[in-house]
């Protein structure tokens, strides 16, 4: 399992993404430090502030009020003291949200390649994300294929090759146009015969509301099925922190067609908070496990729920 | 799935009908809907809140019309005043009085810039125009292969160049070549395809702000993600002070997105929505119509159109009395066939209420009129009618030879078409009182007029 490989990468990863997710101070969480100075007693305007924050932070109305109603129940039963002791209870919340147990990848069989599928609707990151994961895998001495099954979209070979270049890692590939399945095929045949520790699998970005790109998908995943057992073992959906409610169907079809596992949210290193991942893992359970913070080979961290939820406020 | 914005909002109003005047108080609940929505909708929460208080001014004080429920008035005004926020249809650029026109693309990472400078230059293309592309994207792996891939797939011009180091001085060369080369191969516009960059990266948003002064472009346009949540506004508005944008194209609005992003960007920008993207093909570019996205918005398409009949409609209240009036026989004056046809008018389709009745008899004779019947003529009845006392309105058969010529002289008419509207008056009256006393009376009178 490849995120047990960064626990030894970067001793420091936990700032960078603090400093990433905070970059910039705005004025809502100015104007609730405000309200967490001066009023020791927990008010409407508490609330409406809290609200403010998360739905401004892509949470969306479900869950930022499922999430203050529990709170605001404890604070009518008076066992909130103060606004600190609320905003701290608020955190627990998120975190309890989104650290609950999800599905796990698939245990790969010894001796077999692991491979790791990537999935998203159009421009969410994945090719890049791929690159910065083999980036960690090659670090870390693993032997790395990449496969280029989005075979549609303009120049998306090219990129994933550069990728490759960049990371020392070979990539399969089929002329543009050609069919994603059969170069999932070759490319899974060439692990095998390889022993390669790790296929990524690119597939170019598809709106979720297409049944016809999605059962492409599904077709995919039986292909890998039929030549490496238990394979896809982990399938990511690549999440832009920029989505807001959207991301939450994105996150359900994805996941009905291609039985998403985990969930990374890229492009954090901007001004959006990615609060629309909570959604998604409240009401599908689905982990986040990295995050994206540049467009760099080294710009990919594993997912910290603390800082994340910190992030949140800030 | 859940009840959307319309059913909600007619719940709220379940007691309001008839009640007068739009309130604070009555239209709260209605305003709670409204916000939940448009966050929903992913509209920021700042803007919503503008949006909002705005619509409740509006709102308060409005008499409740007859024609619509109250939800459905304030859907109306909703409808409105977001349509009035996001513009006119603005599916144009602006083109140089002296040859090449630029137009500089900018935006987010990923929202589709590249794809929608493809999709431009076939829409320039088919225009009329010789396109040119270039992308100064040295940045992303395969960038500038990926448009040299799109050029030739809508069959535009591209300048290719050399890279060498990926800085900005070689973008701003690249770009400065290109121009040339525009001029040199007689293109008359020139599309620039950028690197996706952050608002907050101030080494690239310089480099944006010397490609705008190096190229003096009469369109820049941003290109948004129509999936994009509250952030929106924060790169809308960055994006904007940096380079005073002209345009925004919204990518990505075949999904299933409800497009919030649309008022939050124009909200602080400004700048109008020029086109929408709708696919990943080059021709799925289309303009952009502020009522379409508002319906998706809110989440009811279907309501809006609703709204636009009712709104044409005729007043509830006059067309049960009229109806009632008529099928008694006697009540039904010169003064009431005038304001049935001014109705009539307001609604656009005589045809409509005559489909009502059946087509056979008297009847088929009055759908030869509907038919023949068009906005100058019932004009032309509205102000001969007016020209009568309204005691002539009242008792038809006073009106003589002498009194026809009076009101021919007062209306600017003809004896002629007097005559011929008195006739016509003369059979819809009693085609009403038949009706009245026929056996179908009952059930023609539970039919339902227009607008009932
Ligand atoms: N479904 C759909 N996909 C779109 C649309 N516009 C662009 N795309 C897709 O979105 C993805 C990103 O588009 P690009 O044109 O590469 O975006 P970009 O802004 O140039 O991206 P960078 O240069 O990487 O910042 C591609 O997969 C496009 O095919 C659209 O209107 N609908
Ligand atoms: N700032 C930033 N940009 C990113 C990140 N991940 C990807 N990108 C950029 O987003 C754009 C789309 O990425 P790409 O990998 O091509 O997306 P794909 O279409 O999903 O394969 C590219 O310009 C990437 O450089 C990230 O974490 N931060
Ligand atoms: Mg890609
Ligand atoms: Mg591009």
């Amino acid at each position: 399992m490849i995120q047990t490989l960064f626990g030894s990468v970067e001793p420091g990863f936990l700032d960078r993404m603090k400093e990433a997710v905070t970059r910039t101070r705005e004025n809502l969480s100015e104007r609730l430090e405000d309200v967490v100075s001066f009023h020791k007693e927990i008010d409407r305007a508490t609330l409406d502030d809290l609200e403010a924050t998360l739905i401004g932070a892509d949470l969306g109305t479900t869950t930022t009020h499922e999430v203050l109603d529990k709170l605001r129940e404890k604070a009518d039963r008076k066992q909130i003291k103060d606004v600190g002791e609320l905003k701290r209870l608020l955190k627990e919340e998120l975190l309890a949200i989104l650290t609950q147990g999800g599905p796990q990848p698939v245990q790969k069989v010894e001796g077999e390649p692991e491979v790791i599928v990537v999935v998203g609707v159009n421009g969410t990151g994945k090719t890049t994300t791929i690159g910065k994961l083999a980036n960690v895998l090659r670090a870390d001495g693993k032997s790395v294929l990449l496969c280029a099954a989005d075979t549609f979209r303009a120049a998306a070979i090219e990129q994933l090759e550069i990728w490759g270049t960049r990371t020392g890692t070979e990539v399969i590939k089929t002329r543009p146009g050609g069919d994603p399945a059969a170069v999932l095929f070759d490319a899974l045949q060439a692990a095998k015969a390889r022993h390669a520790d790790y296929v990524i699998v690119d597939t170019a970005g598809r709106l979720h509301t297409k049944a016809n790109l999605m059962a492409e998908l599904e077709k995919m995943r039986r292909t890998a099925q039929r030549i490496i057992p238990g394979a896809p073992h982990e399938t990511l959906l690549i999440m832009d922190a920029t989505t807001g409610q959207n991301g939450l169907q994105q996150a359900r079809l994805f996941t009905q067609s291609s039985g998403v596992t985990g969930i990374v949210l890229t492009k954090l290193d901007g001004t959006a908070k990615g609060g629309v991942v909570v959604a998604i893992t409240r009401e599908l359970g689905l982990p986040v496990r990295y995050v994206g913070v540049g467009e760099k080979a080294g710009d990919l961290l594993p997912f910290d729920p603390q800082s994340f939820v910190d992030s949140l406020f800030e | 799935m859940f009840e959307n914005l319309t059913e909600k909002l007619q719940r709220t109003f379940k007691n309001l009908r008839g009640q007068g005047k739009l309130t604070e108080e009555n239209i709260g609940e209605a305003m709670r809907e409204l916000r939940l929505a448009m966050l929903e909708a992913d509209v920021n929460f700042k803007v919503v809140k503008d949006l909002i208080e705005h619509i409740r001014e509006k709102a308060v004080g409005q008499e409740v019309m007859t024609a619509l429920s109250p939800g459905e008035q304030v859907i109306k005004i909703v409808r409105d005043e977001l349509v009035n926020l996001l513009g006119q249809d603005t599916a144009r650029l602006k083109f140089a009085s002296q040859p090449p026109t630029v137009v500089l693309m900018a935006g987010l990472q990923g929202s589709g810039k590249t794809t929608t400078s493809g999709k431009l230059a076939h829409w320039l293309k088919k225009g009329g125009h010789r396109p040119m592309l270039v992308s100064v994207d040295v940045y992303r792996p395969a960038a500038r292969e990926q448009l040299k891939v799109v050029a030739k797939a809508v069959g535009a011009n591209i300048y290719e160049g050399e890279v060498g180091d990926a800085n900005t001085a070689t973008v701003e060369r690249l770009a400065k070549e290109a121009r040339r080369e525009a001029v040199n191969s007689g293109c008359d516009v020139l599309v620039v395809d950028t690197a996706g960059r952050l608002h907050i990266d101030e080494q690239l948003m310089e480099e944006m702000q010397s490609l705008k002064s190096l190229l003096n472009p009469q369109e820049i346009l941003f290109v948004a993600d129509a999936m994009t949540g509250q952030d929106a506004v924060k790169s809308a508005d960055e994006f904007h002070k940096k380079l005073s944008l002209t345009g925004v194209v919204l990518t990505k609005m075949d999904g299933d997105a409800r497009g919030g992003a649309a008022l939050s960007i124009r909200h602080v920008t400004g700048a109008p929505i020029k086109f929408i993207g709708i696919g990943e093909k080059y021709d799925a570019l289309e303009p952009f119509h502020p009522d379409r996205i508002v319906g998706r918005i809110l989440g009811m398409g279907d309501i809006l159109s609703l709204i636009e009949k009712a709104e044409a409609t005729v007043d509830k209240k006059k067309a049960e009395q009229f109806a009632q009036k008529a099928l008694a026989g006697d009540g039904f004056s010169l003064g009431d066939f005038r304001d049935q046809l001014l109705q009539v008018k307001k609604m656009g389709s005589l045809q409509s209420l005559i489909g009502m009745l059946p087509k056979i008899g008297p009847f088929s004779n009055l759908k030869n009129v509907a038919d023949k019947v068009d906005e100058k003529e019932i004009s032309r009845v509205e102000a001969i009618i007016n020209s009568m006392t309204p005691h002539e309105r009242d008792h038809h058969e006073v009106i003589n030879g002498s009194r026809r010529k009076r009101i021919a002289r007062g209306s600017g008419t003809t004896i002629h078409e007097v005559n011929q509207l008195l006739r016509q008056y003369a059979q819809m009256r009693k085609m009403f009182k038949d009706m009245g006393k026929a056996s179908f009376a009952r059930k023609l009178a539970g039919m339902k007029l227009p607008g009932m």
